[in-house]
């Protein structure tokens, strides 16, 4: 049988030293009557060969970025991931521990993910990192969540239409329960509108959630947003892409008091949605509002510089139903990623890979519109994405594409909350800076 | 040994001008950034980012690595948190083309073999569960309560119930009230009998109309099945109320005996734990639930839905299937962006066809003699306040100890490090004081378990002001955490 050690005969010594005749035995406080007493209808075991060819045959049925051509997005993407960065999170010493509770024994989980909180906070300009959350959906409710503690206001919340709208449906899911309102500002021009957006807001009003660049690739004008969310006391929550920062402004800058992210950019791979990365970062004064894990820096009781688990007071397990959040396990790994990632990167490294992104989706953009029926759907700059519009309805186009060994989309009509009239006929392109000019040249040939 | 220039904060490590990732330049038409994206959109320069090059950063993380425990270099007897043996075979196969790159949004089309993966790992979930409708949405088990108590809301709600309260005893995980006061529940604790199970009369007296959900961890978080469990269903049941199992310890009965059998309504697994996602240093994790059928329309979705397609004509022809991603009628919505944890979902794809109907009893089988023989080997020198049985895990208190000799769980699990033992859970479960919860797991060899029952002999014969002092030979002694909290560092700043 897989996995156990001991043989027959060390069990039955073992079952003696115990008391017991029989394993059995040792299950009787589960009474008779609750029994199974029957196998369970599983499929049947595989040994390791079997099973990787299995695996092998379904992983085939897949349209892997290796035979295809990705240029899907929407808030996952097809990024570079250096090999240094999975070398590092297979180490058993990492991928085998569990919550750093231990310290003496998880200084090595402690310092990495002390320097993750670094590295977020030089990323993003804001003050505070925690130690990650699921990913980028639950990471905009917690931040609205946050936000309602910090300004005490919780019969309100302001989002805009061009946040992800998945992440509305999650916020939408989390709100639910607590007749708190969720109005959302249309942004039918694919950016908000900011007068538009001052008149939505009030002083009930929690917090305003913008994401930049938006769910359709466009960049928002995050400076004036986030000014007319102070001007009546709300916080702004951000959601950023992690790799725009190599060259937009960073939340820090234009005034963000809540920052969030999906950080799968930062070296996870895609494998169909999860596990992911949710960043969460806010300014100082937020710091004992914030959810989930925080290291600090502290000494030992020979002075030597080391880590902990800090501000655990806010915690589940200190706080019980008090608590900040009901997070306990996160995505440390993917924490871990992030961190080798940008070390690996520097300021260097992810200025060129934004770059890239944003060269290759304008020129992505420009031959795309060159083909009849399909234009851009909106005029705002954006960065590594951009919406069309296709005349002949998406469908047509992500099948003529596809057809070809080329993937697009998301097309808007797969999302209940797109907000968009007509939304068949929308498709999200992502550029990110693995695509080449080959790639591109030969899928607008494909759509001709 | 300990190269100690390789662990400084890798700030200190930065040089200008080094690097550690190059990327080709860009083979699209040049124009300047100025028509691309506005001046005024851009920021003034690069993030700040230390300046490294490939093998600092390899050495760096390698080293600091190496301050770690983890399974796969100590025993690790974590109690509440399962940490197996994470099979090699689940990284190489969850890092397969066309499973590690898939994206979330590719067509159903060309997803058919990971869609396969999720509807069957959807079906034995629902099978070990004895709960037919599973959604894999979420991310780690916290979300998983969260999500079925949202479930079990909608449910009330079309009842046109208004039901306010969540029940739990207080032997109940954290995240259980933390989960019911996300979802806008009021959190009602019971007291639990002197053996620490379920006190029918606590239960009795707090049920009522206002009562949703009473959410119980069984086998309990001592590690003890809780034998009244299908009473308590029923009172449960007939106050109106849903009856929610915190699947943390289903290491334990994994075919022996089913939630939904013993009166479970809904349940989450951890997949990181019952069926090896490794722990990643603290994640992530994977919490799927399974609810019974009534229940079953208002699951988050996706769910994978199978559909047999139309004979090819072909006499005797093997039936074709399509897999598709579909939202249950009267759904809760998304509680995460994207389908699920689905790395973590595939490699307990693999643990389960690894083992097979027989090898999934044999793990509980096994998880629960590892533990009741270390449970023997101790318990005359280590008090272990809930007897001499248990299921796989068990929960010792060192409050004797403390009283007559001063010596702390804290004490205990410290000094353990130096002898190469993970420690076992402390001060938790709250209802046993100075409690050291021990889970060894099924994938321990006895003579792992004799050293560490050694070990612990060894160190309740050791002098206690030495323990108070322990641990002596990690990396770093026992931090100061007073003084992190009273002026929080949480991050790395340029000295000025
Ligand atoms: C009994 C119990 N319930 C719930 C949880 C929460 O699960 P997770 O950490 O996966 O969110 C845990 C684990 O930490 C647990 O031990």
């Amino acid at each position: 049988m897989a996995y156990l050690y001991n043989t027959p005969q060390q069990q039955r010594e073992m079952l003696q030293t115990i008391g017991v005749d029989s394993i059995d035995e040792l299950f009787d406080q589960i009474p008779a009557g609750l029994r199974l007493g029957r196998p369970l209808d599983l499929p049947p075991a595989l040994t390791e060969i079997e099973l990787e060819s299995h695996l092998r045959e379904l992983g085939a049925k897949n349209g892997s970025p290796l035979q295809r051509v990705c240029f899907l997005g929407g808030g996952s993407y097809d990024h570079f991931i250096p090999a240094a960065v999975d070398a590092i999170a297979s180490r058993s010493e990492f991928y085998t521990a569990y919550t750093p509770y231990q310290a003496e024994a998880s200084q090595g989980t402690l310092q990495a993910f002390f320097e993750y909180q670094s590295l977020i906070c030089q990323l993003t300009g804001m003050d505070v990192s925690n130690a990650s959350l699921y990913e980028g959906g639950t990471a905009v409710s917690e931040a609205v969540f946050m936000a309602m503690r910090a300004t005490d206001r919780h019969g309100k919340v302001v989002l805009l239409g061009s946040v992800h709208p998945e992440y509305r449906e999650v916020c939408e899911t989390y709100l639910r329960q607590i007749n708190c309102e969720l109005v959302v500002v249309p942004t039918p021009e694919g950016v908000a509108d900011v007068a538009a957006v001052r008149k939505a807001v009030d002083d009930q009003t929690a917090c305003l959630v913008i994401q930049q660049p938006n769910f359709f690739g466009c960049l928002e004008q995050t400076q004036e947003l986030v000014a007319a969310a102070h001007a009546v006391g709300a916080l702004a929550v951000v959601s950023f892409d992690p790799i725009s920062l190599g060259l937009l402004s960073r939340p820090g800058e234009y005034g963000a008091d809540i920052a969030v992210a999906e950080g799968q950019s930062l070296g996870t791979p895609m494998q169909y949605g999860g596990p992911y990365l949710g960043i969460l970062t806010c300014r100082q004064e937020f710091v004992r509002k914030m959810p989930g894990r925080l290291i600090g820096e502290t000494v030992d009781r020979a002075g030597r510089r080391c880590y902990v688990l800090n501000l655990q007071a806010r915690e589940q397990h200190i706080r019980r139903e008090k608590a900040t959040s009901n997070i306990c396990t996160n995505q440390g790994l993917m924490a871990l990623r992030a961190t080798v990632y940008l070390s690996l990167l520097g300021p260097a490294g992810l200025r060129e890979a934004a770059e890239l992104c944003t060269r290759k989706a304008h020129y992505a953009a420009d031959r795309l519109t060159s083909v009849s029926g399909i234009e851009l759907a909106f005029r705002a700059p954006f960065f590594k994405e951009f919406t069309l519009r296709c005349r002949h309805g998406a469908d047509r186009v992500v099948a003529q594409a596809g057809a070809a060994g080329f993937d697009l989309g998301p097309g808007l009509a797969r999302f209940r909350r797109a907000g968009l009239d007509a939304a068949n006929e929308y498709l999200v392109v992502a550029v990110t800076e693995k695509r080449t000019r080959a790639e591109i040249d030969a899928l607008v040939a494909a759509l001709r | 040994m300990r190269n100690t220039l390789a662990t400084q904060l890798i700030f200190d490590l930065s040089q200008p001008g080094r690097r550690g990732a190059v990327y080709p330049s860009s083979d699209v038409p040049d124009r300047p950034l100025d028509d691309l994206i506005p001046a005024s959109r851009r920021a003034a320069s690069a993030p700040a980012l230390p300046e490294l090059t490939e093998p600092e950063v390899i050495r760096h993380f390698v080293n600091l690595s190496t301050k770690n425990m983890s399974v796969d270099t100590h025993f690790y007897p974590l109690g509440s948190c399962t940490m197996k043996y994470n099979p090699k075979r689940h990284e190489r196969l969850a890092g397969l083309q066309g499973i590690v790159d898939l994206h979330p949004y590719q067509s159903v089309e060309h997803s058919q073999g990971m869609l396969e993966i999720l509807y069957t790992m959807q079906q034995m979930l629902a099978e070990i569960a004895g709960l037919p409708a599973v959604s894999l949405q979420p991310a780690a088990g916290a979300q998983g309560e969260f999500t079925a108590l949202l479930t079990a809301s909608a449910y009330f709600r079309d009842l046109g119930e208004t039901r306010t309260r969540v029940l739990f005893p207080n032997s109940a995980h954290g995240t259980n009230p933390a989960s019911a006061a996300l979802a806008g529940f009021e959190c009602v604790q019971l007291k639990s009998t002197a053996q620490g199970f379920i006190d029918l009369d606590e239960l009795r007296a707090a049920l009522d109309h206002r009562t949703a959900v009473f959410m119980v961890t069984n086998p309990n978080t001592l590690g003890m099945f809780e034998r009244d469990i299908p009473q308590v269903a029923k009172m449960v049941h007939d106050a109106g109320g849903l009856v929610y199992i915190d699947g943390a310890n289903m290491n334990a009965i994994c075919g022996v005996t089913r939630p939904g059998d013993f009166g479970g309504d809904m349940m989450h697994y951890n997949v990181h734990k019952t069926f090896t996602g490794p722990h990643g240093a603290g994640g992530p994790g994977s919490g799927p639930i399974a609810v019974r059928d009534f229940l079953g329309d208002y699951l988050p979705g996706p769910i994978v839905v199978r559909n047999e397609l139309p004979a090819d004509g072909a006499k005797g022809a093997p039936v074709k299937f399509r897999y598709d991603l579909m939202m249950p009628s009267k759904s809760i919505g998304r509680v995460r962006s994207f389908f699920g944890n689905v790395g973590i979902l595939v490699r307990g794809y693999c643990y389960l066809r690894t083992l097979g109907a027989a090898g999934v009893r044999g793990m509980s089988e096994n998880a629960v003699l590892n533990a009741n023989y270390l449970l023997a080997k101790l318990k005359d020198v280590l008090p272990v306040p809930q007897g001499d049985r248990c299921m796989h895990e068990f929960v010792a208190s060192a409050k004797p100890i403390k009283d007559e000799r001063g010596i702390s769980a804290m004490d205990i699990a410290k000094r353990l490090l130096d002898y190469g033992f993970h420690a076992p859970t402390v001060y938790f479960p709250l209802v046993v004081p100075e409690a050291i919860m021990i889970e060894p797991t099924e994938t321990e060899s006895r003579e792992t378990l004799d050293a560490f029952a050694d070990a612990i002999r060894k160190i309740l014969a050791e002098d206690p002001a030495y323990l108070h002092e322990a641990p002596h030979q990690t990396p770093v002694s026992r931090p100061d955490e007073v003084r992190a909290a009273r002026t929080p560092v949480l991050k790395w700043e340029k000295a000025t």
